[in-house]
């Protein structure tokens, strides 16, 4: 529980603790609204890939290319990352307790997402534009 | 990290077994969680042999018979023997429930008793309630109202009354918190199901006055977004109650306001 057994912080201090950090909010809310897009683009991600299963380079490549699933694709892959990001935050918060470990996930998770986003985009418009 | 095991001094060994009286017909063994701060000693599981038939039929009345014949170092809270106290919660055959509302012929097998999960023991079946009591008043579980009473009570009409239905019934036993994963590994900041039910027992009434300075409290990543819509202090409450609800409606609130 908070702090050590031996402290002599009054109970109700120990409770209390720094006091509510007035956020939370957002991150619930942007956790939802995530989840809720990546219901049709998921969808529409499946049935891309199954209908086109078993096509050469020079299809997929020439579908990839048309601006609706360029978009589309782009769409998905940033909100999948940010969906996992907000998930992956709340997994360290819920049960990594040291202070330096947690922080330094805590920084890295969105630098991470960030990373693959951008790897993720460019190869896109690689595969789109430079075939 | 969350403790996944248990440390080394807190795992049970096997205890002592008290034996039935020789010819005793109807026999339920109680398999009890022991701890003693006094010896240092690991806690203990141990056994005893009830005779049920001159035994009352609820969990209760066999440990209160334990304590009054097998044996009186058994320690455990009770008071009202009718569930509205909320004294005996404890985890019956793996569920967290109150003792005196749960029947022995529930359970088939063994009856196996262990304190509240997850929080310090003060001895045997006696968990340390004082953090999620002074988490209770962190909360300011009291009516708050700037407008100065009238000459008689804060009417409320029917309608508003009945949002206070499912909140007013909780009894602090604390079955819920303690059966919630998100409690357990975080406690210490998480407010857990009992605590935020009885807050939103504040937020709904219509009399308070303070539901804005009431949400700005619990608007906190761990005092309420902790919360991940688990349900296990939906399904172990004794009273019937449904805190994921409660919580659901704040968080609901939060949205409302922003």
């Amino acid at each position: 529980m908070s702090g050590p057994e031996n402290s002599l912080r009054s109970r109700l201090g120990r409770a209390r603790g720094l006091g509510s950090a007035h956020e939370g909010v957002h991150h619930w809310w942007a956790q939802r609204m995530s989840a809720l897009a990546l219901i049709p683009l998921s969808l529409w991600l499946v049935a891309s890939l199954v209908c086109n299963a078993g096509a050469d380079y020079a299809v997929v490549s020439a579908w990839l290319s048309g601006p609706f699933t360029l978009g589309a694709l782009g769409l998905t892959i940033l909100i999948t990352v940010y969906h996992a990001v907000l998930g992956l935050q709340v997994v360290v918060e819920d049960y990594i307790h040291g202070q330096p470990t947690k922080l330094i996930l805590l920084i890295l998770l969105p630098m991470g997402g960030v990373a693959l986003v951008v790897a993720a985009i460019v190869s896109l418009l690689v595969i789109a534009f430079a075939g | 990290m969350a403790e996944l095991t248990l440390p080394a001094n807190s795992k049970p060994t096997t205890g002592k077994l008290w034996k039935a009286p020789a010819g005793t017909k109807n026999i339920k063994t109680f398999q009890i969680y022991r701890w003693d701060p006094d010896t240092g000693a690991n806690p203990r599981i141990d056994s005893y042999e009830v005779d049920m038939d001159a035994c009352g039929p609820m969990i209760l009345d066999a440990i209160i018979k334990i304590k009054n014949e097998i044996d009186s170092t058994l320690t455990f809270r009770r008071s009202c023997r009718e569930g509205v106290c909320g004294s005996c919660a404890m985890n019956i055959d793996g569920t967290n429930t109150l003792a005196c509302t749960k029947f022995t012929s529930e359970v088939k097998g063994d009856v196996k008793i262990y304190p509240l999960p997850h929080m310090p023991v003060v001895k045997d079946l006696v968990p340390d309630l004082n953090h999620i009591f002074a988490q209770y008043e962190t909360i300011e579980p009291w009516l708050k109202s700037d407008t100065p009473p009238g000459t008689r009570e804060r009417l409320q009409s029917p309608a508003e009354r009945a949002k206070l239905d499912g909140l007013w019934e909780c009894i602090l036993c604390f079955s819920c918190s303690t059966s919630c994963p998100s409690y357990w590994w975080n406690g210490d900041r998480y407010l857990g199901p009992a605590i935020l039910l009885q807050a939103y027992r504040f937020i709904a009434d219509s009399r308070d006055e303070a539901t804005g300075e009431r949400l700005d409290n619990l608007e906190d990543p761990f005092r309420l977004y902790r919360c991940h819509t688990i349900m296990n202090c939906t399904k172990t409450c004794p009273k019937g109650l449904n805190p994921a609800k409660a919580i659901g409606e704040i968080k609901k609130l939060m949205v409302e306001r922003r």
